[in-house]
C-alpha cells in the first residue's frame, strides 16, 4: 500500500491534517497528494513486510493490523524532503491537548532542524503506525521515552551523521548535526544539509535501541514554550474540524435513536417520509435506524417525521436509589489489587476503627460539539474521516460492523470538539459508516445534542466507595482497606468489538462480554491503574512492595457489576473516582487524629516524588499547619477553608498535589472556589506552556465534574438530553486563581500530564468545605443542597 | 425552496434553500464556512454565534429567512491568519485554545460585547460570556485574551 494510493479525493482540504501544516496551508485548497510532492515525502512507500515482531510488540500498544507501517522502521516514522523539510509520522493525534506541538518539538530536538521544519502527520490508516489509542495520559510517555517517535528521530540524526561522514570524507565523531546540516565540528564550511543527504530517499534502516538520545541539558527545542500550529487557523475560522469534512456527492445522514433504553424496533413505516423533498433512503439495520438525504436539513425534517414503533424499554434501576442498587446487584466481578491478608486482624485489634461511604455518579463527557463523521463507502472499501481516539482499532472494528476486510478500510483522523476520552466519536462514525453503506455514496452524519448526551457516548463510571482504617492508640493509623462498587457496560470498540459503542450494540453486535468473578483471586503482580489502592499504603504482591505508602497491612478489593449504561474511559477513569475517596479518607482520618492534613500525609507516605509535589503545593499556598476544621469557623454566614489532596496518578504515571482554597455560603450552600494551588510533576518537560494550559483546564474541567456535573434518567430514559438537564460551569462563572509549580525532572522518563489535575480537584474542594465548616461532604456534585445536608448534620453532631 | 438572499461577510449571495432551514445550516453547509459551528442546536452554548447588527446571534435556533437582506459577519469575516483581529491575535497570544471547537462562540461573543462596551470591565466581560461554554475549561486564557483585546481596542480608539 502506498502512503498515494489512500489519498482522499481531490480538492478536499487537507489543510489541517496536521497541527504542523495548519499555518503556512490554511486557507488554501490543497489536496494530500499536492502537499506529498511539496514536502517530498511521496517517495516513502510502504510494503506490508516486516509485520510487528515480538520486540516491538511489548512495546508496542497497538495492534499493527494488516498493512499497518512497521514499528521497528525507521520510514514508518521520518521522511526527509529534497528541501530539507521533515515529516514525521504519529500515531498518537491531536485532539487539543497539545501533543502535536509537543510532538514536533521532540522531532525538532533529536533530528537537530528549526520546530517550523517540521510536518506532523497523525493517524491515518493509509500513513502512520499503529500506536492503538491516544488515551491514559500514555502519548507523552509512549513517544517521548526512549522508544518509536523519540527514538526514530535519534535513529535518524545518527544515520544522517554517518551519511554525511561518507560525503565528507571525516570520522563521524568529528561532526556535528545542527540545523538540519550535518557539519565539521573544526571547520564549519565542511558541510553537507540533510535534504542533499537524504533527497526523499527511504533510509532502509530499523530503529537502532541504541541511538543516543540528546540530554536536556543540550535542548534547545524541547522545554521551550513553542505556541501550537494550529492556532492561526482555529481563531480564524480556517481549521477544518471533521464536522468541515465535504466530499463530492455528499449526502446527509440523520440516526433515529429507541426512545427508551433496551427498546427494539418492531417495525418502521417508510411511507410516512415519502415524497419528503431530498430523501434518499430510509436505513434500518436490527435497532439502528436512520435516514439520509440531500441536505441536514431535510434529513433532520425525515427523521422528525418517520415513523418507528418501538417495543417498550427494559427500565432502569431507580437513579434515587442507585447507589444501593450498585452495591447490591449481583453478578459482579471482583478484584483484588493489594491484600495483606491481615487487615481483618488488625482492624479488630485497632484501638479506633473509623470508616467513611464516598459516592460518585455516571459523568459525561459531554462534548461542546455534537460527535460528526463522513463516510464513504462503496462496494468493498470504505474511508472513513473520524474524530475517534484510534483510528486503527475502529479500522478493523468498522470492518467488522460493515463485513468489510480491515485492510479495505481506511481511516482518517479529523479532528473533533474535545473529547476527553469516550465521547459519541466511535458510535458517530459507525453510524456515517453504516448509512453510507446502505447508500454507496459519502454520507456526513452530526447527532443532535441529545443524541450525543442520551444516545452517543460512553459514561464515565459511577462508584460506591467503602473506606475503613484502623488507629492504635496514639492515633497510627495500623491498616487501610478499599472497597468499592462500580458498573461497566462496553468499551472502546478496539480490534473487534464494534457493540462496545451504542451504534454497533443497536446494529446487532454485543458488547464485551461481562464476565463474572467472584471472589476475586490473589493478585499475580501490582497495578495500580486504577488508582484503587491508597497513596498511603506499601502495594506489597508477590514479596514486593510497589507502592507510594508505609502501611503495609492492606486490602483493595473491587466490584464491578454490569451497567445500564454504556460506560467508557471518561478523563481519569476510576482513578479520580478512587482518589475522590482515599484523599478525603485521609482527610477525615487526619482530623480525628487532631492532626495537620499535611504533616499526616507525610507521616504514610515514603514515595519521593509523591513528597515533594505534596510539599510544593503546600508552600506554594502558605499551608498553615493545624489540624482542620479551621478553629476560626463560624457556624452561620460565609466560612474559609483550605483542604489538599494529592495523587501518584496510576500509581506511577504523574504526580502532583492540589490545595484548594474555597468559600460556603452557610446559608445557601453555595461553594466558591477561590483559590488554587497546584504542584506538578510528570517528568522531564517538553512544553510548559502546554502543561500549564492542561493544568488549568483539568483543575476547572475537575471543578465543574465536582459541584455541578451528574447524568440522571427516569424509568426508561436518561433525562441528562441538553445543558440545562446537564450542567457545567460556562465561561461566566468566578474562576479561582490558579497558581502552578512544576517541578522538572529531566533524568526522569516522561509520565502523562493531562489528567493529574482534574484528579485531585473534588477532593482538595471536599477537604477544603470540611476545614471552613467541619462538614464532610461525601457525595459527588456538591450541590448546594447536598452542602446544606451535610452542614445540618454537622449541626446536629455539635 | 425558495430563494433567499443574504450577505455573509460583504459577499451577497443567492441561495435556493428552505426559508425554514436554521441559519447556521445555510452557512456551513451551502456556504462552506467553518467558522460557526453546531454544538448544541438549541442555543445553549454558543458554537453557532455569529455578529448581525452589531448583536451576538445564535444561528443554529435562527431561521435564514429571519436574516433576509441582513449583513450577516462570521469569525472568518473578523480577521485572517495574515491581519487577524486583535481578538485573534490575542487568543494566539494568550495560547488561549485546546480543541478549539468553542473559539468562535467565544471571540464572536466578545466582539458583540466589546464593539458596544468598549471599556468594559473584567467582571463585566465575564458577565458577557456567561452564556458561552468550553468544555475543555480554557477559561482562564480565553478571558485574559478578551482583556489584552479590549487593551488593544481602547488604545486604537
Amino acid at each position: 500500500m502506498s502512503r498515494q494510493s489512500h489519498a482522499p479525493a481531490e480538492g478536499i482540504q487537507t489543510a489541517e491534517t496536521s497541527g504542523g501544516l495548519s499555518r503556512e496551508l490554511a486557507g488554501t485548497s490543497i489536496s494530500r497528494r499536492s502537499f506529498l510532492v511539496g514536502a517530498g515525502a511521496l517517495v516513502v512507500v510502504f510494503s506490508a513486510k516486516g509485520q510487528v515482531g515480538t520486540v516491538a510488540a511489548q512495546e508496542f500498544e497497538g495492534g499493527g493490523g494488516p498493512g499497518a507501517p512497521s514499528p521497528n522502521e525507521l520510514d514508518s516514522w521520518i521522511a526527509i524532503g529534497a528541501d530539507g523539510k521533515v515529516t514525521a509520522y504519529t500515531g498518537k493525534e491531536e485532539i487539543g491537548q497539545g501533543i502535536s506541538t509537543a510532538q514536533i518539538q521532540l522531532v525538532a530536538e533529536e533530528l537537530c532542524v528549526p520546530f517550523g521544519q517540521v510536518n506532523l502527520i497523525y493517524c491515518d490508516t493509509a500513513l502512520t503506525p499503529d500506536q492503538g489509542i491516544t488515551s491514559g495520559s500514555q502519548s507523552h510517555p509512549t513517544n517521548f521515552n526512549h522508544r518509536n517517535l523519540a527514538l526514530a528521530a535519534a535513529t535518524a540524526r545518527e544515520a544522517l551523521v554517518e551519511l554525511g561522514s561518507k560525503r565528507l570524507g571525516m570520522p563521524a565523531d568529528q561532526l556535528v548535526a545542527a540545523g538540519g546540516a550535518v557539519s565539521s565540528k573544526s571547520d564549519a564550511s565542511k558541510k553537507i544539509s540533510y535534504g542533499e543527504l537524504i533527497s526523499g530517499r527511504r533510509f532502509e534502516i530499523q530503529l537502532n535501541p541504541n541511538a543516543k538520545r540528546k540530554p536536556a541539558s543540550e535542548w534547545t527545542v524541547l522545554g521551550t514554550e513553542a505556541w501550537r500550529p494550529d492556532l492561526p487557523a482555529l481563531v480564524t475560522g480556517q481549521f477544518e474540524f471533521v464536522h468541515n469534512v465535504r466530499l463530492p456527492g455528499m449526502l446527509h445522514g440523520r440516526v433515529v435513536r429507541p426512545p427508551a433504553v433496551g427498546a427494539t424496533v418492531d417495525s418502521v413505516d417508510e411511507s410516512s417520509v415519502k415524497g419528503m423533498p431530498g430523501v434518499v433512503k430510509v436505513v434500518v439495520k436490527k435497532n439502528f435506524v436512520g435516514v439520509v438525504a440531500e441536505k441536514p436539513w431535510q434529513a433532520i425534517q425525515a427523521a422528525n417525521k418517520l415513523r418507528v414503533s418501538w417495543s417498550a424499554g427494559t427500565g432502569l434501576p431507580s437513579h434515587a436509589d442507585f447507589y444501593n442498587y450498585l452495591r447490591a446487584e449481583k453478578p459482579t466481578r471482583d478484584t483484588l489489587l493489594v491484600n495483606s491478608k491481615d487487615v481483618d486482624e488488625k482492624l479488630g485489634q485497632a484501638a479506633v476503627v473509623l470508616k467513611a461511604t464516598y459516592y460518585y455518579p455516571y459523568q459525561m463527557h459531554g462534548s461542546m460539539g455534537s460527535s460528526c463523521a463522513v463516510a464513504d463507502v462503496q462496494g468493498d472499501k470504505a474511508t472513513l474521516y473520524s474524530p475517534t481516539q484510534g483510528v486503527w482499532p475502529v479500522r478493523s472494528s468498522a470492518a467488522v460492523l460493515l463485513g468489510l476486510k480491515p485492510e479495505d478500510v481506511h481511516v482518517i483522523f479529523r479532528r473533533g470538539s474535545g473529547c476527553y476520552g469516550l465521547n459519541a466519536a466511535d458510535t458517530v462514525t459507525f453510524d456515517a459508516a453504516l448509512l453510507s453503506q446502505a447508500v454507496g455514496k459519502p454520507v456526513r452524519v452530526q447527532l443532535t445534542r441529545k443524541e450525543e448526551m442520551a444516545w452517543g457516548e460512553n459514561y464515565g463510571f459511577p462508584f460506591v466507595m467503602d473506606e475503613r482504617v484502623g488507629l492504635d492508640g496514639d492515633g497510627n493509623i495500623v491498616a487501610w482497606d478499599h472497597e468499592s462498587w462500580s458498573a461497566v457496560l462496553g468499551n472502546r470498540p478496539g480490534y473487534a468489538t464494534p457493540g462496545n459503542v451504542i451504534t454497533g450494540s443497536l446494529a446487532g453486535f454485543s458488547p464485551e462480554a461481562f464476565m463474572a468473578r467472584s471472589p476475586a483471586p490473589e493478585a499475580r503482580a501490582y497495578s495500580n491503574n486504577s488508582n484503587g489502592v491508597p497513596s498511603y499504603v506499601a502495594g506489597n504482591v508477590g514479596g514486593s512492595a510497589k507502592g507510594t505508602g508505609r502501611i503495609t497491612s492492606e486490602r483493595s478489593l473491587t466490584h464491578n457489576i454490569a451497567s445500564p449504561f454504556f460506560t467508557g474511559p471518561l478523563r481519569s477513569p476510576a482513578r479520580l473516582q478512587n482518589t475522590f475517596a482515599h484523599e478525603c479518607f485521609m482527610d477525615e482520618v487526619a482530623a480525628r487524629a487532631k492532626a495537620d492534613p499535611v504533616a499526616f500525609r507525610l507521616r504514610y507516605l515514603k514515595d519521593a516524588r509523591v513528597i515533594d509535589v505534596l510539599k510544593g503545593a503546600a508552600e506554594l499556598a502558605n499551608w498553615e499547619a493545624r489540624p482542620s476544621p479551621n478553629p476560626q469557623s463560624q457556624r452561620t454566614g460565609m466560612a474559609a477553608g483550605r483542604g489538599i489532596a494529592c495523587v501518584a496518578y496510576e500509581g506511577n504515571n504523574g504526580f502532583a498535589a492540589m490545595v484548594a482554597e474555597v468559600q460556603v455560603d452557610q446559608a445557601t450552600g453555595k461553594v466558591s472556589v477561590k483559590r488554587i494551588f497546584f504542584a506538578n510533576d510528570s517528568g522531564p518537560i517538553s512544553n510548559p506552556n502546554g502543561l500549564r494550559n492542561q493544568i488549568e483546564g483539568g483543575t476547572l474541567q475537575g471543578m465543574s465534574r465536582a459541584l455541578v456535573e451528574e447524568v440522571t434518567w427516569d424509568e426508561q430514559k436518561v433525562t441528562s438530553i441538553d445543558w440545562q438537564s446537564y450542567r457545567t460551569l460556562p465561561l461566566g462563572f468566578a474562576i479561582p486563581e490558579i497558581q502552578v509549580k512544576l517541578i522538572n525532572r529531566p533524568d526522569q522518563p516522561a509520565t502523562g500530564a493531562g489528567e493529574t489535575a482534574i484528579t485531585i480537584v473534588a477532593a482538595a474542594i471536599g477537604n477544603a468545605i470540611f476545614d471552613a465548616t467541619g462538614a464532610r461532604i461525601r457525595q459527588v456534585p456538591f450541590t448546594p443542597e447536598r452542602v446544606k445536608a451535610a452542614l445540618s448534620q454537622t449541626l446536629t453532631r455539635a | 425552496m425558495s430563494v433567499i438572499r443574504l450577505t455573509v461577510n460583504g459577499q451577497a449571495h443567492a441561495l435556493d434553500v428552505d426559508p425554514t432551514t436554521p441559519l447556521l445550516y445555510v452557512l456551513s453547509d451551502d456556504l462552506a464556512l467553518k467558522g460557526p459551528k453546531f454544538g448544541c442546536g438549541l442555543g445553549q452554548c454558543g458554537a453557532c454565534t455569529v455578529i448581525i447588527k452589531g448583536q451576538a446571534i445564535r444561528s443554529c435556533i435562527t431561521p435564514v429567512k429571519a436574516v433576509v437582506g441582513a449583513a450577516i459577519t462570521t469569525l472568518e469575516g473578523i480577521g485572517t491568519i495574515d491581519k487577524p483581529h486583535p481578538l485573534q491575535r490575542a487568543f494566539i497570544e494568550e495560547q488561549a485554545a485546546q480543541c478549539g471547537f468553542c473559539v468562535n462562540g467565544v471571540i464572536m461573543t466578545a466582539k458583540a460585547f466589546l464593539d458596544k462596551n468598549p471599556k468594559a470591565s473584567e467582571e463585566e466581560i465575564q458577565q458577557a460570556m456567561s452564556g458561552v461554554l468550553c468544555r475543555c475549561f480554557t477559561h482562564v486564557r480565553m478571558l485574559r485574551a478578551i482583556a489584552r483585546a479590549r487593551a488593544e481596542l481602547g488604545t486604537a480608539k
